[in-house]
Formats: C-alpha cells, structure tokens, sequence
C-alpha cells in the first residue's frame, strides 16, 4: 500500500519528524488560501499522485511539470486549476497517466547539503536497519553501487529498540555536529518511534536536508507498511486511495484474492502463491506470456472462482485462461463444480485449459468433460502450459 | 529416523476450537497422527471429538499428556503469543501455521526464542509430515494443512517456502515410486524460525534421508546460503527449483517473503548459484522429482 505526499507529511507531523511546512488542497481557492497562510516563505505546488518523476511529467491538457514555485496566492490558484482534475504523465505512470485529485502547497527549502536516511527491515539479520549517507538526493541503489563505503548501516536490536550511541554513531559518520547532529539525533529517534509504532516495512526520506538558517528536514519520504499488521493500523488504512490503484487489484482485494495484473495475455488462476508463480513460470517457458499471477487461496470458494474468472475477463488483453488446482485437501469435483458455474454466469469467449490433480481427481476431470462447455483438460503442469500457449497463438 | 518428527511424535494443536483447526486436528487424527492434545483459551475440559482433551494452557496440556510438538493455527493478532506460550511450555518443536502474522511480531518473537530450546517451523507454512508405513502412508506423523495421503514412506527429504509446490513435489516423487523421509513446509514469510538451510543440514544428517529436494522462490538470500554450504558439506543429492522468474520487481507475490528487492534474490540470480553449487535445477516446476532423479542415478 502506497500513500501520498501530503499523507506522509501528517504521520511525520504526528512523530514530530521535522519536514517544511505545507497543506493539501482540493480546489484553487483552498489552494490560494494555503498559499496566503505560508505567505512569507517562498513556496512551491506538487501534483499528488503515487507515481514519481512529477516535476519533469506534463499533464494532457498541455501544461508542463506536476511541481512549480509559485509567489503568490493568485499563482497558487491559476496552477492549482491547470492541475486539478487533469492527468498527469510521468515516467512512472505509462502513457494512461494519473488524474490529479489533490494538490501541496508546501515551503520551498533552501538547501546546504542533501543527505539519505532510511530505516527497513532487514530479513537476513530478522531486525530493523538504519541505513544513512551524506549521498542524498540521489538514487540510494547508484550510490551503493558507485561508492558503497559512503552507505552507513547500523541495525537496531529487536527488543533493546534504538539506542543513543547508535544516534551518535550515525551523526558522526555523517559528518554532523553541534545543534545539526543534536537536531539530526531527535529526528532519527522520532522516525524510529514511527516505523516501529506504524509497523512500517520501510521509511525513506531522500533527501533529508539541512538549511541554511540552521534546520534539519524530511523533504521526500517513501513509506512501506507490513500489510498483516494493517489490522491494527485503521488510520493508515484509511489512507488507501483506491483511484491509484489497478483497478483489476481493488477488485480482487474485495474477494480476498491475491491478484496482480501484469502484460501477457494468458491468464492464470492457481491455488497457492508459489505454485502460482511457477505456473506464471511455466507459461513463459513454453513462449507464452502471462497476464497475471493470481492466488486464490487454500480453500477457494465457489464465489471467488466466480469473482476471479470475471477479473480475469475484464481484461481486454487476455486471449486465453490456465486454471491449475493441486486438491491436497480440496476436492478436485468441487473445484470442478465453482469453474464450470463461473465460466456460464460469465460465459467463455475465450479457450480455457484446466489441469487439476489431487483429491477426487477423477470425478472432477469427468464433472468438466460432461459439462457441455468447451474447457481443454490438461495431464499435468507442462500438458497444460503448452496446451494454453498453442490456443492463444 | 526421519528428522524432527516421526510416528511416536505426541502432538498438540493450539486453535483446536477454531475451524481451521479443528478440520486439520480431525484429518491428521484421520492420517493416524498421535495427537494428545488441543489447547484454546476459556474451553479447557471438552473432548475434541470425544477423545483429544482440550486444555486451556500449553503448560497444563504439556504436562497432562507429554505432547512434544506444536501446530499453531491460533489468528494472526494472538499467533506471536501462541508461539511464546509453546516456548514457555518447553515445548520442541513449535510449527506456526497461521498466515498474516505482523512482521514486527515475528521480529520480537524470534528474538524471544533465542536461546530456547523449542525450534520454530514457519510461520505462513504448511507444516511437516513424516510418511507412515500404512496405506497411503498411513500411521505418520502430520502436524500442519498438507495432503497426507500424496506421500509415500521414503528416502527423499523436502524442504520448500510454498505449500502447493511441495505437494506437487511429493505427489510427483510418490507418482514415480520414491517416498519421502520428511516434508517440511518452512514458510512464505520474511522473519521464519527455520531456513533452508537448518533443514538441509538435518536431512544430511539423518540415515533415512538419500537425497533432498528444495525449492524456493524469488526475495531474500536463504536459499542461496544453503546452497552455499550444500557446495562444502553436503553428502546427498540435491535438486532445486526457485518460483518467481516472471514476477516484477518490487511486486509481492502472494507471500510476504516473496517480493523482487536487488538484482540478487531474483530466480535467475538464485537458479545460477544453485546449479554452481551441484544442485541440479529444474527448469520446470513438472520436473522436480525428475531432476532429483537424474542427479541420483535413479
């Protein structure tokens, strides 16, 4: 789950992890108001959409760049109405683009130098790790490439929590000092409270600046939240902005599917999120593409087969669909029984393969054959990837 | 000898009340599992099905019935207390089957279990079964959600992340008349209590075992370590396979584990050092046991 600018600014106002002053706005006036509230500080208007490279994207009514400075209230207004309600197209957003929705009004910061702080959890060592460089501003991946003695990691003990010399540790391999370092130490403690609080995967900030006038600030931020604790985290929850999103995902969250769509062209419905990579897998190894991974779960229901098939439909590049079902514990005839209902409340304009193997396999075979449907059965995994991939072709 | 469980294993399960439980409770006493006790919180004093005491702690059924080994299937908001009360109880072998349970909980409870003497199986995992002599391996030891009757009383070790590629792992060994010593399902989450590697070293140890099949997928560095020590230490056959070579960076695929982060946890990446390593790849999920098979001289 991804979140917005203006919405990391709130969780970092909530922690009390220092970034510039800013607002959200909906329409040109709140947008002027915000500017009239800042007024004052030199400020800037970002586009608020999830994908990056907004500065350099243009929107399709022509105006060019998803952030700007602006001096006044008017100005504030004026762009406020070229962005919103617009598409916004960026390198990250493909040429379909994301409608602008909200807009920032926030301070434009004057900057001494730019550095990297990042906290993640690290699966090797089972513990969070700080991750910091005087390198900021720029891709953290590129550093670490070019010059990983200028990436500084100091894991932090699961139980023990962050620690004062650890604090000091990082300021001082970051070449800071006096009130900077002092400054720099309240806020790193801060974003520690806030990724442990929130159950945060990962927090990003690049680049975590100072300023001339002597402050330390978040001024980009990435967040990564641990989707099994979102039950316990309501407010991040309500922080999902579903227009962001595959449309083809939201649909299939709501059925508890796991589901992500991709570019080929042969859909894929499986049970059990390994073997449904390894069916993706085998697509590709017989020359087909896949459309999707898609895990219906251990013990599917026949309204999920039905919700599944008609995601799986609503795509307009799929041309072909391999269902593979290992019944461990399943009944294959049940199994059987949901494809079938599925495939006539939504109808089959498009060949199905199915391979089923496992619990009452032979009556689900004989349940599919006798269906009066045109579904090609497959022997095993390989049968079925290469019988689908010669369908679509 | 198998490792970590065999039919004389005493088993309890922890969410005997809960239906997920309960079902699982039902088929491993179906599979001829010794399973002596269920706990669940506030129900101590009934009878899963008229003859499994349940009790309300671990440290009571413990000491009632000597159970040794734990299936977990208690929600994922009260699992990482689930598996600490187990620990407290002394009890060996702790497998968490639960899915969903936070990250940050797993971190504390691993952490907690240090320098315990229980070892932790998941979690997000399907278990273990050791195959029993009987009839569709009847009379082995099932702690978990997988398919006991798939297996086969055997020679061949499995060790996997995912739940359904070791069925079809061990259904395609079975298929082709090679049984199993013991399946261990060690989970699809990012923090877990037993690696690839802790297995292999096990199954290396352990005289039943000939040769070993294990499968991964894309994120993190398990099985590339495993791997790594397979290369040095390792006395026995090993084929791999490693899920994900389609998926998208950055995506997570299905499994909280399973998610593309740099160039070296991608199935490609992981595929090249299992095959560098001796450990014979194949190329297709279908070809599992074949791999194996080959590599084995069989």
């Amino acid at each position: 789950m991804n979140i917005h600018e203006y919405q990391a600014k709130e969780l970092f106002d909530r922690f009390d992890v220092p970034s510039p002053v800013g607002r959200v706005a909906s329409s040109p006036e709140e947008a002027a108001e915000a500017a009239r509230e800042f007024s004052g500080a030199k400020l800037v208007i970002k586009a608020q959409v999830h994908a990056g490279g907004r500065g350099k994207g243009h929107f399709k009514n022509g105006f060019q760049g998803g952030v700007h400075l602006i001096d006044s209230p008017e100005q504030a207004s004026e762009y406020a109405g070229k962005m919103l309600d617009e598409t916004l197209v960026t390198v990250q957003t493909g040429e379909e683009g994301r409608l602008v929705r909200k807009v920032m009004i926030a301070e434009a910061v004057d900057i001494t130098h730019e550095y990297y702080l990042a906290i993640l959890m690290d699966r090797a060592t089972a513990r969070p790790v700080i991750v910091a460089s005087t390198e900021g501003g720029m891709s953290i991946e590129d550093v670490a490439y070019q010059t990983p003695e200028k990436i500084i990691r100091q894991p932090v003990h699961p139980l023990l929590g962050l620690q004062a010399y650890g604090i000091r540790k990082i300021a001082a391999a970051l070449g800071l000092s006096g009130d900077i370092a002092k400054q720099f130490g309240k806020l790193l403690s801060n974003l520690h409270k806030l990724f442990i609080s929130l159950d945060c995967a990962m927090v990003e900030i690049n680049p975590l600046v100072t300023t001339p006038d002597g402050r330390v600030l978040a001024l980009d931020a990435k967040f990564g939240f641990d989707s099994n604790a979102l039950f316990r985290h309501p407010e991040i929850v309500a922080m999902r902005d579903k227009d962001e999103e595959d449309p083809r995902e939201v649909a299939a969250s709501e059925y508890d599917l796991n589901y992500i769509g991709l570019d080929g062209n042969i859909a894929c419905l499986v049970n059990g999120a390994g073997l449904a990579m390894a069916t993706m897998d085998i697509i590709k190894h017989f020359g087909g593409e896949p459309a999707n991974f898609l895990d219906v779960g251990g013990g599917a229901s026949r309204e999920q087969v039905a919700a599944a098939f008609k995601i799986i439909l609503g795509d307009p590049n799929v041309k072909g669909i391999l269902i593979n079902i290992f019944g461990g514990i399943m009944d294959c005839n049940v199994i059987a029984e949901g494809v079938i209902a599925a495939a006539k409340e939504t109808g089959l304009p498009i060949p199905l393969v199915v391979r089923l193997e496992g619990n009452n396999v032979e009556a689900g075979k004989a349940t599919l054959a006798t269906s009066g449907l045109d579904i090609t059965t497959a022997d095993d995994m390989a049968d079925g990837a290469k019988k689908i991939v010669a369908a679509v072709s | 000898m198998a490792i970590l469980i065999d039919e004389n294993t005493r088993v309890l399960v922890q969410g005997i009340t809960g239906s997920f439980g309960a079902r699982h409770a039902s088929l491993s006493l179906a599979y001829g599992t010794r399973l002596v006790a269920g706990v669940t919180p506030g129900k101590g004093g009934r009878k899963f099905e008229d003859q499994v005491p349940v009790f309300d702690t671990v440290a009571q059924a413990v000491a009632e019935t000597g159970a040794t080994a734990s299936a977990i299937f208690v929600p994922p908001p009260f699992a990482a207390d689930a598996i600490l009360e187990a620990a407290d109880a002394g009890v060996d072998l702790i497998v968490a089957i639960t899915e969903g349970i936070p990250v940050m909980d797993m971190m504390r409870v691993k952490e907690g279990l240090r320098g315990s003497k229980s070892r932790l199986v998941g979690p997000n995992c399907p278990g273990l079964v050791t195959p029993g002599h009987g009839e569709k391996s009847h009379g082995g030891c099932r702690i978990g959600i997988a398919p006991g009757y798939i297996h086969k009383r055997g020679n061949v070790g499995v060790v996997s992340r995912s739940g359904t590629l070791t069925y079809e792992a061990v259904f395609q060994l079975t298929s082709l008349g090679y049984g199993q010593s013991t399946c261990v399902g060690i989970g699809g989450d990012p923090i877990n209590g037993t690696s690839h590697l802790d297995v292999l070293q096990m199954f290396n140890d352990d005289p039943e075992t000939e040769a070993i099949i294990m499968i991964g997928e894309i994120g993190g560095t398990a099985e590339v370590e495993a791997a790594r020590w397979a290369k040095e230490n390792c006395k026995k056959p090993v084929a791999g396979f490693i899920a994900g070579a389609t998926a998208p960076p950055g995506r997570r695929m299905g499994h909280a584990g399973a998610i593309v982060g740099g160039e070296e946890d991608t199935a490609q990446a992981k595929k090249k050092i299992l095959a560098e390593c001796g450990i014979a790849v194949a190329e297709t999920p279908d070809q599992m046991a074949s791999a194996l098979l080959d590599l084995w001289g069989k």
